[in-house]
């Protein structure tokens, strides 16, 4: 296992002249494809099982695998969707692939739909991200022009064609079933499950859909092998990995190191420490805000990689890390991070729907100096209320960070409550 | 910029239906998909081009056209916050508030935008002009704080720099 010394996913995202296809070609964009579709479909499928590759998405859930779940003898179209929807706070790494390395995203994304033998990609682009849209539709239509997209690609007898699609704003068209509702021209409400995607996907058709970043890995599992990608990271948490760092950080930004570098490494290496040196770390969001809060003893030794934060109670999420020095009022903090999931829950489950809100409420009210005795235990148990009871995990990713920060900042809720008031000056602004 | 904020911009009360070049744009993001209703996304955005918002005459004419019915469409508008159904400004400035944009100062950037340009958040100056409102995490939480204004995203904003971009606007 080691670290990564060269950048992979990031190594073309410098240049300006994106997305032109011939500059893309003449830095190897496409000679992964011209090499996967000389390869059994199958083939590939193995390679990216022994890669070890793993979604980027949230869930980290094993790439190979997923794929295997796709019937093999079905008269129905499949289909591959790609979700680009980035939408979890704290992470903006898609928005940079697409924008700025196009047709290493378009060539993964081709190459995956040959391994799952799908004749049609959906790619879910969030509506905001208008630039990123623009950039992938030109890129399309160069891929097309060159026969890189269309029927016979290259020749091979492999027939793909694409579909870009964009959002309009719900955080929730990410989950991958509201996304295929909202594809089908509905309100993005997340299905029961089962039936799973691969069985029953976009229209009823066998789908699978993974993430950008996570497709963007395929051209270079594809390139250099699955031994390769296998042998960067961590066991089980391998392969290059993009982290978005932001808030009291002095180099926000997106890195790419090899999956489960070391906190420390990333936080004050990459990043260079807290913006304030005066300050000191108070608390971090590893993986979205949808990942429960971490004190910085619990970082201390901690290493960025799926398992090892869910064995801390957390998780990588989308890696979007997010930094709080010690001028945060915790209870404020909390606030923002539920102000967004009362705004956002579909609305369909009433756990989710009652609760998100109602969990918010008291949060807000606990900071403006209405905090009540017993508001915690309210919280908490509403919070339970919310946990595995709902169609999708919306509910639990409010509720779990909301557990997190009553209980690893208990003092701050308790002072508020008691002092029936913000014991903390506001945040200052710093930009 | 001073006065009472309002929404209702005047626009013309006469039709508010489509014309006849965004209806054939529709029939042809239509023709792109396996089924039709998929269309119903880019035929919003197509009507919020043209007309700035999704009137309701032309979510009448869209769902016609889908061939479901006109509560379905509105139904489906109101779901997401990108559509407008009522006319706003000339140019929307949109604020991300979420956590890493407040970490930032994005509280700031708001409350200076009500100040210069006299409107509370979701309001719309007198002259039609701006739109402000504050969104969720933009995708964009490393160069924060940030906003969108209309289709591009401004970033690492300070209240002189946005000043800037606001004054360049016509
Ligand atoms: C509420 C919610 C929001 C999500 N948002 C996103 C998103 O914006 N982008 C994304 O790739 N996955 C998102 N996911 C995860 C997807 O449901 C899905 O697991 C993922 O796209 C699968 O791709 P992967 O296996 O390549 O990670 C979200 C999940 C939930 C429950
Ligand atoms: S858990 Fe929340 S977001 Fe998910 S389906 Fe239920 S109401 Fe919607
Ligand atoms: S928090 Fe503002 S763009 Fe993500």
């Amino acid at each position: 296992m080691a670290a990564l010394t060269e950048k992979i996913l990031t190594k073309n995202i410098g240049f300006a002249d994106q997305p032109d296809i011939e500059a893309a070609i003449g830095r190897g964009a496409y000679s992964r494809l011209k090499k996967a579709l000389a390869m059994d479909p199958n083939a590939i499928v193995e390679e990216v099982k022994k890669a070890g590759l793993r979604g980027r998405g949230g869930a980290g859930f094993p790439t190979g695998l997923k794929w295997t779940f796709m019937p093999k003898e079905t008269p129905k179209p499949k289909y591959l969707v790609v979700n680009a929807d980035e939408s979890e706070p704290g992470t903006f790494k898609d928005r940079m692939l697409m924008e700025r390395d196009p047709h290493l995203c378009l060539e993964g994304m081709i190459i995956s739909a040959f391994a799952m033998r799908a004749s049609l990609i959906f790619i879910y682009i969030r509506g905001e991200f208008v630039l990123g849209h623009t950039t992938l539709g030109r890129a399309i239509e160069q891929a097309r022009a060159k026969g890189f997209i269309g029927s016979n690609v290259l020749g091979s007898g492999f027939d793909i064609d694409i579909i870009l699609h964009r959002g309009a704003g719900a955080y929730i068209c990410g989950e991958e079933t509201a996304l295929m509702e909202s594809l089908e021209g509905k309100r993005g409400y997340p299905r029961l499950k089962p039936p799973f995607p691969a069985n029953f996907g976009v229209y009823g058709n066998p789908t699978t859909i993974n993430n950008v970043e996570t497709l963007a890995c395929v051209s270079y599992i594809v390139e250099r092998g699955a031994e390769w990608f296998a042998g960067i990271g961590r066991e089980k948490n391998t392969g290059p990995k993009l982290y978005c760092l932001s808030g009291h950080v002095a180099r926000p930004g997106v890195y790419e190191t090899e999956t489960g570098i070391p906190f420390k490494t990333l936080f004050e290496e990459h990043g260079g420490g807290l913006l304030d040196k005066k300050r000191r770390l108070k608390a971090v969001i590893p993986g979205g805000s949808s990942a429960p809060v971490l004190t910085p003893a619990e970082c201390e030794d901690l290493m960025m990689d799926f398992d090892s934060l869910a064995a801390r109670g957390s998780m990588l999420g989308s890696a979007g890390v997010m930094f709080m020095d010690d001028s945060v009022c915790m209870v404020r903090a909390l606030e923002r991070v539920l102000k967004f999931y009362a705004h956002e829950s579909c609305g369909q489950c009433s756990p989710c729907r009652v609760g998100s809100d109602w969990i918010y409420r008291i949060v807000k009210r606990i900071e403006a100096g209405g905090g009540l005795p017993g508001d915690l235990e309210t919280l908490v148990s509403l919070s339970d209320g919310m946990i595995g009871k709902t169609i999708c995990v919306f509910a639990d990713a409010a509720a779990l960070p909301a557990k997190s920060f009553v209980a690893k900042f208990r003092d701050e809720f308790t002072d508020h409550i008691s002092l029936k008031a913000c014991p903390m000056a506001p945040t200052p602004a710093r930009t | 910029m001073s006065g009472s904020p309002h929404v209702g911009v005047t626009f013309s009360s006469a039709s508010r239906g489509l014309s006849e070049q965004t209806l054939k744009k529709i029939d042809a993001a239509i023709a792109r998909y396996p089924q039709k209703q998929s269309a119903l996304l880019p035929a919003l955005w197509l009507a919020q081009q043209e007309q700035g918002f999704c009137s309701l005459e032309a979510q009448t004419q869209i769902a016609e056209k889908l061939g479901v019915s006109q509560s379905f469409v509105a139904g489906v508008v109101s779901f997401y916050t990108m559509f407008h159904t009522q006319p706003v400004g000339r140019h929307v400035i949109d604020v991300c508030t979420t956590v890493s944009c407040w970490l930032r100062g994005a509280d700031e950037l708001v409350r200076h935008l009500e100040g210069r340009l006299g409107i509370g958040v979701g309001e719309t100056t007198k002259d039609g002009k701006y739109t402000l409102r504050t969104v969720e995490c933009l995708g964009s939480c490393g160069t924060a704080p940030m906003c969108q204004l209309d289709d591009d995203y401004h970033e690492n904003l300070t209240f002189d720099r946005i000043d800037k971009v606001i004054d360049g606007l016509d």
